[in-house]
């Protein structure tokens, strides 16, 4: 069962207590942005089969948003962070790319 | 191919049933084919089946990671129907479904298929305005679909609970006509047939690189060597994302886990299919006597082909309170499958930014009963390089587009 950190109440939740969000650090587009810029925006979620950087909402506990790296293929989780960031912060990368030497990178 | 009959039958029980041969070979890769398919699924055997029979290209090889009809097409609970909404999925459920009746005949294969009627449970209000409008549109589709009332229901389910402890049964949306059929033999059947066209089916050879020139496909490396082709078909429903990004582009789906369960076989208590998307589960009952019980896939990406327990609880719940009958069964087997999920919930048969390469995937929860019609359909995409009336309003593009076709409320995406 997947655990994961709440980064704002310090509870270990599994599972049932959370509510997952797809992905994180999505750069939104609306009026005024190209088709390609909308049509990324709205359906071309990373669908990597590996490290996968998501949100997670701590839906039957504190209720906060917060981010979450997780590995899609083995269901390894590297960490989770507060969701007041625009980047996973620099010592969570550090850590991943430790593990996954062949990973090419967050963006 | 040899011909199965019951005078085959006969003749093999008086020699101890010494002389079946293989049903398909299991040749090594030739260097050039006019056409690779990806996915020795039942959508990829399919669409190689429909290249030979309707396009008549047969120097064809299908490629496969695992093992024949390993993925999905052996996982899935083998449901078959096609009472949706919108007009293009239901054309192209409904040719799947009507191609499924003489499939059997067709291959030469008893593919089991058991059109014992299906029906799509109505718990709230909301639901019972969204499948009274569904049957409206299928009697414009000529898809034959009909609304049961609750007496109604309870006549063709007699084992069903009217009266839940959460939502009450206010009616059903009823397909005669769906039902189930072996999902194993449906990829035999179609390897077999494969296989005597002369096609090579070339199991646990893993696609690693697609290769190609001025933009168009020349071929792809694989764990068994280098392969050329013409055309390449992408068949691969989980994994769509990983070869698609092979092929240098990116395609909007995602990946998810989908479990599915079946109890311990027990004498007949339901004879129809029976989904309940309210409460989340779906129910037939097994030739062996087994229930084939699923769900809804868990929420988050996922490719471990496994899924979290709390959902299989959340489907047996919603199945106890709708049938108290099943509440003491033992589970005997579990398992997940990794489907491919759409922003719109519904199938990719498309063209790709990559010269003749084509792709057929997002089925997501539903990719079973699609079977044939999807073959017939990403056949004549794949021989014509264009694609005909079924799959034309599935193209990749839509999405930038905004011409959804939008089944994710209207149909019940618990398939």
């Amino acid at each position: 069962m997947l655990i994961l950190e709440c980064p704002c109440c310090g509870v270990k939740a599994e599972e049932t207590e959370l509510a997952p969000g797809g992905e994180a650090h999505l750069k939104r587009f609306g009026p005024g942005s190209s088709d390609e810029e909308f049509e990324a925006y709205m359906f071309a979620r990373k669908n990597p089969k590996g490290v996968h950087f998501e949100r997670w909402r701590h839906a039957y506990g504190c209720g906060k948003w917060f981010l979450a790296a997780r590995c899609t293929a083995t269901l390894e989780v590297f960490g989770t962070y507060p969701a007041q960031t625009t980047e996973p912060p620099a010592e969570l990368i550090a850590k991943i790319q430790a593990k996954r030497p062949d990973w090419k990178g967050w963006k | 191919m040899r011909r199965y009959s019951v005078f085959a039958i006969a003749r093999e029980a008086l020699r101890y049933h010494s002389g079946w041969g293989k049903a398909w070979r299991a040749p090594e890769p030739k260097k050039q084919y006019d056409v690779i398919i990806i996915g020795a699924g039942g959508h990829g055997l399919a669409t190689a089946y429909y290249l030979g029979k309707n396009h008549g290209i047969k120097n064809v090889a299908i490629i496969e990671k695992g093992w024949l009809g390993g993925g999905n097409t052996g996982r899935n609970t083998t449901i078959i129907r096609s009472n949706y909404l919108q007009d293009s999925s239901s054309a192209i459920f409904e040719k799947a479904r009507s191609l499924y009746e003489n499939l059997s005949q067709d291959l030469n294969y008893n593919i089991m298929f058991s059109p014992r009627g299906l029906l799509m449970l109505a718990q709230t209000h909301h639901e019972v305005r969204g499948y009274k409008r569904t049957v409206h549109a299928n009697q414009l589709q000529g898809v034959a679909t009909e609304w049961l009332t609750p007496e109604q229901v309870k006549k063709v389910v007699p084992i069903i609970n009217l009266h839940g402890p959460r939502y009450p049964v206010l009616g059903g949306q009823w397909q005669a006509r769906g039902g189930t059929a072996r999902h194993d033999a449906v990829a035999w059947g179609y390897a077999r047939a494969c296989s005597d066209m002369g096609m090579d089916i070339i199991q646990n050879c893993e696609v690693t690189g697609v290769h190609q020139q001025n933009g168009v496909v020349t071929g792809v490396s694989t764990t068994k060597g280098e392969i050329g082709c013409k055309k390449l078909g992408i068949v691969v429903a989980g994994h769509s994302g990983v070869v698609a990004e092979m092929a240098g582009f990116r395609l909007p789906v995602e990946s998810m886990a989908l479990q599915a369960l079946v109890s311990e076989p027990i004498k007949p208590v339901i004879d129809i299919v029976v989904m309940a998307n309210t409460v989340h589960g779906y129910i037939s009952q097994s030739d062996k006597g087994e229930l084939v019980i699923g769900g809804g896939t868990d929420g988050f990406n996922n490719y471990t082909q496994r899924g979290s327990f709390q959902h299989i609880e959340e489907t047996l719940r919603a199945l106890v309170e709708t049938f108290p009958i099943i509440s003491r069964l033992k589970m005997l087997r579990q398992w997940g499958g990794i489907v491919d999920m759409t922003g719109d919930r519904s199938p990719i048969i498309s063209k790709t930014p990559l010269g003749n390469c084509f792709i057929n995937c997002g089925w997501g929860t539903g990719g079973f009963k699609a079977i044939p019609g999807s073959g017939w359909a990403m056949a004549e995409l794949v021989a014509k390089g264009e694609p005909g009336p079924l799959a034309s309003e599935f193209d990749m593009w839509r999405f930038k587009e905004g011409r959804f076709i939008d089944e994710s409320v209207a149909a019940g995406v618990a398939h």
